[in-house]
C-alpha cells in the first residue's frame, strides 16, 4: 500500500527544551521523521521551541515555527497553517500532550486536521491508568495490584487497601516520572501523594504495590497499518524495578531470559500495541518479572518514540522513528527497506551479535542539597552507549564513555579511594540506589563478598554480577603477557586501566600490546548478525575476534577524510548545543565532497544517526579508542572544536601523538585557558581584565584576596559548566569553598575580582584565519555572576552604546587574530560603566551558536568547518555581521522540580538542562514570550510577592510601584514591606518563613500569589527561608523572577497594549533579514 | 597458549576455542543460527542431526536449561560453537547448559570468534566440519582431512537416525477426548512443540516413526496426516515422499519444514540446496492469501524450489528477504505445508494460527 497522497502538508510537534526525562532524543527521531517525509514529497511545518535543535533548522521544514510549546500558539499555528495531518508521537510526552489538547479543545476538527499514527483514544488507553489497566485485564495480562487516585483522602483508602508497604506512586500525564517516588511508610506517602497530586496535569496519581527488586524489561514495538508488527528490540534492566529506566544502566538485547518467557512477553506486546490501537509507528512496552516465580505484570505503554526507541534504533541500526513516520502516512513495513542491508525489507527483527550497554550520566554535583538516591522519578541528564561483543567489554567500554573519570569498572585511581571506605560504608552505598553504586559494588567484589550477598543488597541479576565478579577478580591477574594482556582487553579493559594495573604509562601499554600484536577489530551495526552484508558503515571496536571489516573508501580515489569528535553524553554544561555543531560540520563537509567519520557515544543525538555522516563509529571518546580509529582511517584532519570539553580534553594528547587537527590549534586554545599566557596577551591588547589571582592553598588565596578585594569570583580551573565556580564575599565562605574544591579538581583555584552590577555580553564570532566575522552579540539579562548558560540573553543586544558595541567588535577582532583563531570563538565580556572587560575566551563551539544561528540565519558552525579546510568566509559569501530587523531571545530551563530541596537561585554554576528561543518585533514582547515557552510565563494579574536584597530596594521601588500600577496585588516580607510602605506603596506584609505565620508558604498554598520576586540575599549560601521560598514556588509553577533586570524588561512587557500570542515561521523572519539586507 | 581444541572446515579453515561441553570429537555440517534466545530448543531440535550449530549471540547458557524446554528426547546434533558460556540464573533453570550438553555426549567449543565464523560461512556456504573437543591430541590439518572425509547431509537420509521408534500419543488439550479427530504424524524428528501445538487445537495425535508405510497410517483410520520437521536433504527419505504419494487427496495434510518439502516432492516440485541456509528467529515471511507478514523461526538449509511447482500446487508463503518459498497449498486435495516453523520454540508465535487452520479443514 502506497503513501497516502491525499495528505499533503503534515504538522510535527517537537518536544520543546531538553529536561530531565526528555532529552534530545526527540530531536534525533524528528530529524528523521522531518527528512523521510520530505523526501516523500510532503509539506512539513514544524513546532518546536528549542533552538538548540537540528530539527529546527530552517531547511528541515517548509515551515518552522519556534514559538512556545503551549495549547495557545500551536491553535494558532494549526490556524494559520490548515495542516491537512498533525503527527504527534515523535515529540515525546510533551506532544502527546499538547496533541491531545488539540484534540480535546476542538481545534483539529475545526480546521479538518487527521492525527496520524495514533488517535486520541489510544492515546487516552494508554495513558489513562485505569483505562489501560481494564484493556490489559481484558487481554488476560496482569497489572500490578494498584488504583488511581485524585485526592489525598482517596489516597489514603487505596493505600489502606492494598495493604502493604512500600508502595509506588506515579503521577499521570508527566514528563519522566516526575513528581513520583516510593513511600516506605505513612508519612513518607502523604509527602510523595501530595507532589505528584500536584505534578500531574490531571491530578491523578497511581498508588500500586511494590515491584521493588523484580527484573525490568522493555520491549520496542513497530506495527504498521495491516497490523505487521515486529519486535525492534529487547532491553533489559540491570537495576531491577524501583529505579526509573530512564536511571537504570541497561543492556541489549535481553540476557536473562528463556525464549519461552521471552517470546510470550513478545506475543503480549504485540496484543497491547493493537489492544491500545496504536494504529503505526513505534512504541515501548515495560515489563516487571518476578525474579522468584517468573510471574510478570505490564508496568506501562508509550504509544509513541521514547527515549528507548532512541536507544533501540542505535543499539539495533533500525531507524525506528523514520520508520514510524513513513508508517504513518500510509506504508506497510513490507515496502520499506531496511537501509542497513538495503536488499531485506524494514519488516524484521534485528538479530544482534554483539552486547549494547546504556549508562545514565548524572550531575549530582550540581545539587548538593539534593539526595542523590535514585528511585521512580527520573534523575540522569544524559547517556552513553556502549557496543561490545561480550557483556564485559561492552559494559566497561560503556562506563568510561561518561567521562566521568572512571576508565572502566574499577582498577583506576577514582575506584582505589573506595578501598579506604569501611565495610558499613560500602555496604551502605551498596543497598542505596545511587549513582556510584556500581563503584561501590566492584569494591565489594574485589574485597571479596560474595555475589550472593550483593544481589541480597541489590536484586540485581546473578549473571550479571557474576560477570562483574569477574571482571574484579581478573584484575589482580593481569600480567604483561601477551595470553593476559590478551584476555584482559577481550574483557573490556582500557589502557589506562592496564596503565593503572601494571604501573606502566598509557604510551608504554599501547606499544606494548601492538608489540605483541593486539589490537582492535572493527565490527558493523548490521541489523542481522552477519546473516547478510551491511552496506551502511556503522561500526564499533572489539577485542573479541579477528574479523576486522575493511576500511571503506581506500580503493580508487580516496575523498578527503575528515574526523568529528562529537560531545558524549548529555549533562548540564555541555548538550545539545556542542551535537548541533557537529551535525552541522558533518553536513557542510560531506556537501564541500569530503568524507566525514564521526565518533560519539550518546545514543539520543542526530551525530550517532547512521545518515549524518560516511562514516559512524559508536566508540567512547577516550584517547584510546580515538586514536585507534585515526589509525585505522588515517582521516586528513580531526575537528575537535566541535564537541565541548570532552574533545578539547584529548587535543593535547592527540596532537602528541602526530594526528592533524583542524581549526584552531590546541596550544592556542590553550593559550586561552592557561591563565597565564591569557592574562599577559590581554595586557599586550590593552583589553581590561578584573584583577585576578591564583591560589594553589587557602593561605594564597586570602593573600589574593587582600589584593583584589571581596566579592570575588572563585572556581577550579579546566572545568566545565561553571561546575564549583561561587561568588565569595567574605573570608568564611572563601575558606570552605576551598574544602569543597579539592574534592572536584587537582588543579589550582582561580580567583577573580567579581564585577557588581555589570552587564554580561556573549560574542560568537567565526573565523578563517584571516578574517573573523561575528555571529552575534547577546545582551544577557541576569547580571554578570551568573553563568552564562543559566542567562536570558538578547540578540541584538539592549542597552549597549554604540561605543561599548565598537570595543566589543574591535576586542574580538583583535582576538581572533591573536589567537590565530580558524573556527568558532565564543567571548565573555562583562560592561561596567561603559568599560569593556573581558571575562573569558573560549576558541571553539559554545552553548549560543544555534541560537545566533537560528536567530540570524547563518550557520554560523557549517561557516567554520569550511573555514577549517581552507575555504575563506568571502568564498563562503559571508561578508559580515547580520543585523536582525527583530529581536530574539534566549532563556533557560531548569530541573528543580527534580531536585526537592534545591535552591533555585542562579549563580556562576550552571545549572540548567535546555533553552527555549523567542522571536517578536520588540525585546519586551520577545522577552514575555521566552518566558511562556520556558513554562513560566509571568501572570497578567493577581499577587506578586517581592522579597528583595537591601542593595536592591531603591531600584526597585518604581518597578513595583508600575506592578501596582498595573493591578498586581503586593505582597513583601516584613523588611521589603517597610521599604515599600515607606515610599508610599501599599503591600500585604508577611513573615518570614522561620518567624511566624502568615508567611509565604502560606500565602502559596492559598493560591494569593502568582509571581515570586526575589532577589537572593548574596553569600555562598542563600538564607534557609529564601530557599524554602523558592523551593515551594518550584512545586507550584509560580514563576520566579530573580534579578532586577528581569524584572524590568517584564514590567515594560506587561505594559504594552500587545497582548502576544502572534506566531511566524522562522522562515519568514529570515526572509526579513534578506529584505533588509538588500 | 595455542588452543588445542578447534572447529576445523572442509575448506581449510580452523576457529579455535575452549571446550565447554562433552570431550569428545564430532563431525557435522556447520551451520549458524541468529536468534537471541532458544538455545536449548536448538540443541533438543531432531532437525539439527548432523549438523554443528554456531550460536551468533555471543552470551550463552544465561538462563540455563529446564525440561520443559527440551525440543525431543535427546540432544541429535553434532556440536556447538558459541562466543561465551554462562552459568545459569533464571527461576527456570534445572541445569547449567554446558551441564546439559555433557550429559547428552555432546561436544561444545566456547570463546570462538563466532562473527568470523559466521561472516565465513555466509560467503562460502554451510561447511562440512570437524570439532575437535576430546583431550586426544590431533593437529588442526588432520581436523581439517577428516572434516573432508565427512559425507555431509547431501541425499542421507538422517531421520532414520532421530526418528522415535516407540511413537507416541497426544491427547486432546480440550479434553475432547475419543470425538476429536486424529492425525497421524510422521515423526522424520518432530518437536514436541508442534505436537503440543495439534493437541492445543483440539486433535488427537499418533506418531509414527519416518519409516511407517501408507498401510500403517491407514490403519489407524486417522482423520488427517501431519508431515513433521526433520533433519537433512529430503532427497534422503524417497520411502516417506512415496507414503505421501498414496496419501496424497485421501486425507487432509499439513506439513512442517522437511514435512513441507516432502509434501512438494510428492507433488511433483523439486528441492534444491541454500547457501548457508535460513536458521534463526527473524525471517518475514508473506502470507500472499492473507496478505499478512509474520517473523518467523526457521531451520532449513534446503529448499522448494519456486520454479519447479507444478500447476496443481499454489504458492501461499514466500520469504521477504530472499524471495524463496515458504508455503503451498495443493488446488484440489486438502493439503498444505509451510518451511518455517509457526510451532515457534525457538522464536516468535505469530505464526500459531496455522495449526488452527489445519484444524478447521476437519
Amino acid at each position: 500500500m502506497p503513501a497516502r497522497r491525499d495528505i499533503k502538508k503534515i504538522m510535527l510537534i517537537g518536544a520543546g527544551p531538553i529536561l530531565i526525562g526528555q532529552g534530545c532524543e526527540f530531536d534525533y527521531s524528528g530529524v528523521q521523521a522531518c527528512k523521510a517525509l520530505r523526501a516523500e514529497g510532503y509539506e512539513i511545518v514544524l513546532v518546536n521551541s528549542n533552538p538548540a535543535t537540528i530539527m529546527t533548522d530552517p531547511e528541515f521544514a517548509d515551515r518552522t515555527y519556534i514559538e512556545p510549546m503551549t495549547f495557545e500558539a500551536l491553535s494558532e499555528i494549526v490556524r494559520r497553517e490548515c495542516p491537512d495531518a498533525l503527527l504527534p508521537t515523535l515529540g515525546g510526552q510533551t506532544a502527546l500532550n499538547l496533541a491531545l489538547r488539540l484534540y480535546d479543545q476542538g481545534v483539529l476538527r475545526r480546521f479538518h486536521v487527521e492525527m496520524i499514527g495514533v488517535g486520541a483514544e489510544a492515546i487516552r488507553r494508554a495513558e489513562d491508568r485505569d483505562k489501560f489497566k481494564e484493556t490489559m485485564t481484558s487481554l488476560g495480562i496482569e497489572s500490578p495490584r494498584s488504583r488511581s487516585v485524585h485526592s489525598m483522602e482517596s489516597g489514603r483508602e487505596a493505600a489502606a487497601e492494598i495493604g502493604s508497604w512500600p508502595l509506588i506512586l506515579r503521577p499521570g500525564f508527566t514528563l519522566g516520572g516526575s513528581g513520583g517516588g516510593i513511600a516506605r511508610n505513612a508519612e513518607e506517602f502523604e509527602a510523595i501523594l501530595q507532589r505528584g497530586l500536584d505534578a500531574s496535569l490531571n491530578r491523578e496519581v497511581l498508588i500500586e504495590e511494590s515491584l521493588l527488586g523484580w527484573k525490568e524489561f522493555e520491549l520496542e514495538v513497530i506495527r504498521d497499518r495491516r497490523n505487521r508488527a515486529a519486535i525492534v528490540c529487547s532491553i533489559e534492566n540491570i537495576d531491577p524495578m524501583g529505579i526509573h529506566t530512564g536511571d537504570s544502566v541497561t543492556v541489549a538485547p535481553a540476557q536473562t531470559l528463556s525464549d519461552a518467557e521471552y517470546q510470550a512477553m513478545r506475543s503480549d506486546s504485540l496484543r497491547v500495541m493493537d489492544a491500545i490501537g496504536v494504529e503505526t509507528g513505534g512504541s515501548n512496552v515495560q515489563w516487571a518479572v518476578d525474579p522468584k516465580s517468573g510471574r510478570r505484570v505490564i508496568i506501562e505503554m508509550n504509544p509513541r518514540v521514547s527515549r528507548s526507541s532512541a536507544l533501540a534504533s542505535k543499539a539495533t541500526g533500525f531507524p525506528i522513528a523514520k520508520i514510524a513516520a513513513l508508517l504513518a502516512v500510509g506504508y506497510t513495513l513490507d515496502e520499506l527497506r531496511n537501509d542497513i542491508t538495503r536488499t531485506t525489507p524494514a519488516c524484521f527483527e534485528p538479530a544482534l551479535d554483539y552486547i549494547v550497554t546504556k549508562v545514565p550520566r548524572f550531575t549530582f554535583e550540581k545539587f548538593p542539597a539534593t539526595d542523590s538516591t535514585l528511585g521512580t522519578q527520573m534523575k540522569s541528564v544524559g547517556e552513553a552507549m556502549a557496543i561490545g561483543r561480550t557483556f564485559k567489554e561492552s559494559f566497561q567500554k560503556a562506563i568510561r564513555s561518561l567521562d566521568t573519570g572512571h576508565d572502566g569498572f574499577g582498577a583506576d585511581a577514582k575506584c582505589d579511594r573506595l578501598k579506604e571506605k569501611s565495610d558499613e560504608e560500602v555496604e551502605g552505598e551498596i543497598r542505596r540506589p545511587n549513582p556510584d553504586r556500581y563503584y561501590y559494588i566492584y569494591e565489594a567484589l574485589r574485597r571479596g563478598w560474595p555475589v550472593e550477598k550483593i544481589h541480597a543488597l541489590t536484586s540485581i541479576d546473578l549473571y550479571f554480577l557474576r560477570k562483574m565478579a569477574e571482571l574484579a577478580a581478573s584484575e589482580a591477574e593481569i600480567r604483561p603477557t601477551a595470553d593476559s594482556l590478551r584476555a584482559a582487553k577481550e574483557d573490556g579493559f582500557s589502557d589506562r586501566q592496564l596503565s593503572h594495573l601494571l604501573g606502566k604509562s598509557e604510551p608504554e601499554i599501547r606499544a606494548l600490546l601492538r608489540e605483541m600484536g593486539i589490537a582492535p577489530v572493527y565490527g558493523t551495526v548490521d541489523t542481522c548478525a552477519g546473516e547478510f552484508p551491511a552496506v551502511t558503515p556503522y561500526y564499533y571496536s572489539t577485542y573479541n575476534g579477528e574479523y576486522d571489516e575493511p576500511v571503506r573508501g581506500d580503493d580508487g580515489e580516496r575523498k578527503r577524510r575528515i574526523m568529528i569528535l562529537g560531545g558524549g553524553p548529555n549533562r548540564i554544561g555541555q548538550g545539545i548545543e556542542f551535537d548541533y555543531c557537529c551535525v552541522h560540520a558533518a553536513f557542510a563537509l560531506r556537501e564541500a565532497g569530503c568524507e566525514v567519520i564521526m565518533v560519539n557515544c550518546n545514543p539520543e543525538t542526530v551525530s550517532t544517526d547512521y545518515d549524518t555522516s560516511d562514516k559512524l563509529y559508536f566508540e567512547p571518546l577516550t584517547f584510546e579508542n580515538v586514536f585507534d580509529i585515526y589509525q585505522r582511517e588515517r582521516p586528513d584532519g580531526v575537528i575537535l572544536q566541535f564537541g565541548g570539553q570532552t574533545p578539547l580534553n584529548l587535543a593535547l594528547a592527540l596532537c602528541e601523538a602526530g594526528v592533524p587537527i583542524l581549526g584552531t590549534k590546541p596550544s592556542d586554545i590553550d593559550a586561552a585557558e592557561d591563565r597565564d599566557l591569557f592574562r599577559a596577551l590581554m595586557r599586550r591588547l590593552g583589553i581590561a581584565q578584573p584583577e585576578s589571582g591564583i591560589a594553589h592553598n587557602i593561605d594564597e588565596a586570602l593573600a589574593a584576596v587582600e589584593r583584589i578585594g571581596f566579592p570575588v569570583l572563585v572556581r577550579p580551573s579546566f572545568v566545565l559548566g561553571g561546575r564549583a565556580m561561587v561568588i565569595v564575599y567574605n573570608e568564611k565562605y572563601l575558606r570552605k569553598f576551598f574544602e569543597e574544591a579539592a574534592q572536584v579538581s587537582d588543579g589550582p583555584i582561580l580567583i577573580d575580582r567579581f564585577l557588581e552590577h555589570a552587564v554580561e555580553v556573549d560574542v560568537d564570532s567565526v573565523s578563517d584565519g584571516e578574517r573573523t566575522v561575528i555571529g552575534a552579540i547577546m545582551e544577557h539579562v541576569e547580571l554578570a555572576g551568573i553563568h552564562s548558560g543559566d542567562s536570558a540573553c538578547s540578540i541584538p543586544p539592549r542597552t549597549l552604546s554604540p561605543k561599548v558595541l565598537e570595543t566589543i567588535r574591535r576586542y574580538t577582532r583583535e582576538l581572533a587574530g591573536a589567537l590565530h583563531v580558524c573556527g568558532l570563538m565564543n567571548i565573555q565580556f562583562a560592561v561596567q560603566d561603559e568599560t569593556v572587560f573581558m571575562i573569558e575566551v573560549n576558541p571553539r563551539a559554545s552553548r549560543t551558536v544555534p541560537f545566533v544561528s537560528k536567530s540570524t540565519g547563518v550557520p554560523l558552525a557549517k561557516k567554520a568547518a569550511l573555514s577549517m579546510i581552507g575555504r575563506t568566509l568571502a568564498e563562503q559569501g559571508l561578508s559580515g555581521e547580520i543585523s536582525i530587523p527583530y529581536v530574539t531571545f534566549k532563556e533557560a530551563v531548569f530541573p528543580f522540580a527534580k531536585f526537592p530541596g534545591t535552591d533555585i537561585a542562579l549563580s556562576p554554576e550552571m545549572k540548567s538542562t535546555g533553552e527555549v528561543m523567542s522571536i517578536e518585533f520588540t525585546d519586551d514582547q520577545a522577552y514575555l514570550k521566552s518566558q511562556v515557552a520556558a513554562g513560566s510565563a509571568l501572570p497578567r494579574g493577581g499577587g506578586v510577592f517581592v522579597s528583595l536584597r537591601d542593595a536592591d530596594k531603591k531600584d526597585a521601588l518604581p518597578l513595583v510601584r508600575e506592578l501596582e500600577e498595573l493591578g498586581f496585588t503586593i505582597y513583601a516580607t516584613i523588611g521589603t514591606a517597610t521599604a515599600l510602605y515607606d515610599s508610599g506603596l501599599r503591600c500585604h506584609a508577611a513573615y518570614k518563613i522561620s518567624n511566624g505565620r502568615p508567611n509565604i508558604l502560606d500565602f502559596i498554598e492559598e493560591g494569593k500569589i502568582q509571581w515570586i520576586v526575589n532577589t537572593p540575599t548574596p553569600g555562598a549560601a542563600s538564607k534557609v527561608d529564601e530557599i524554602r521560598m523558592r523551593t515551594g514556588a518550584v512545586m507550584k509553577g509560580i514563576p520566579v523572577t530573580t534579578t532586577l533586570s528581569a524584572l524590568e524588561i517584564a514590567v515594560r512587557g506587561l505594559k504594552s497594549s500587545d497582548e502576544g500570542g502572534a506566531v511566524r515561521s522562522l522562515q519568514e523572519y529570515h526572509q526579513l533579514v534578506r529584505l533588509s539586507e538588500a | 597458549m595455542e588452543s588445542k581444541h578447534f572447529l576445523a572446515l572442509a575448506d581449510g579453515t580452523v576457529f579455535f576455542g575452549t571446550p565447554c561441553g562433552a570431550p569428545c570429537d564430532a563431525e557435522g555440517e556447520a551451520v549458524f543460527n541468529t536468534g537471541h534466545t532458544g538455545y536449548q530448543e536448538i540443541v533438543s531440535d531432531p532437525s539439527y542431526a548432523g549438523q554443528t550449530v554456531v550460536l551468533s549471540a555471543p552470551e550463552i547458557g544465561n538462563y540455563g536449561c529446564c525440561a520443559a524446554d527440551m525440543e525431543s528426547r535427546a540432544l541429535f546434533l553434532s556440536g556447538l560453537i558459541v562466543r561465551r558460556m554462562n552459568p545459569p540464573s533464571n527461576a527456570r533453570s534445572e541445569e547449567a547448559f554446558s551441564d546439559l550438553l555433557r550429559r547428552y555426549g555432546k561436544p561444545a567449543l566456547c570463546d570462538v570468534d563466532t562473527r568470523r565464523l559466521v561472516l565465513h560461512l555466509r560467503e562460502v556456504g554451510s561447511q562440512r566440519s570437524y570439532l575437535h573437543c576430546s583431550d586426544w591430541p590431533i593437529s588442526p590439518a588432520e581436523g581439517v582431512r577428516r572434516a573432508r572425509e565427512f559425507a555431509g547431509l547431501d541425499g542421507i537420509d538422517m531421520t532414520a537416525r532421530v526418528t522415535d521408534p516407540a511413537g507416541s500419543s497426544w491427547e486432546p488439550a480440550d479434553g475432547a477426548g475419543k470425538d476429536a479427530p486424529l492425525v497421524a504424524a510422521f515423526d522424520f524428528g518432530v518437536k514436541r512443540s508442534i505436537l503440543r501445538s495439534l493437541a492445543a487445537v483440539g486433535f488427537r495425535v499418533r506418531v509414527l516413526p519416518a519409516g511407517a508405510g501408507a498401510d500403517e497410517v491407514l490403519a489407524l483410520k486417522p482423520d488427517g496426516l501431519f508431515l513433521s520437521n526433520g533433519p537433512g536433504d529430503p532427497a534422503g527419505v524417497p520411502y516417506a515422499v512415496e507414503a505421501v504419494k498414496t496419501l496424497l487427496g485421501r486425507l487432509p495434510i499439513m506439513g512442517i519444514c522437511l514435512g513441507h518439502q516432502i509434501l512438494a516432492l510428492a507433488c511433483g516440485a523439486k528441492t534444491g540446496r541454500l547457501k548457508f541456509g535460513h536458521h534463526g528467529c527473524n525471517h518475514p515471511v508473506k502470507n500472499l492469501i492473507e496478505d499478512s507478514v509474520a517473523i518467523t523461526s526457521q531451520n532449513h538449509n534446503f529448499a522448494v524450489v519456486k520454479e519447479s511447482l507444478p500447476k496443481e500446487l499454489e504458492l501461499t508463503h514466500v520469504n521477504l528477504n530472499d524471495g524463496t518459498v515458504e508455503g503451498i497449498r495443493h488446488k484440489t486435495a486438502h493439503a498444505f505445508s509451510v518451511q518455517f516453523h509457526p510451532e515457534a520454540a525457538p522464536g516468535p508465535h505469530d505464526a500459531a494460527g496455522l495449526f488452527r487452520q489445519f484444524r478447521e479443514e476437519f
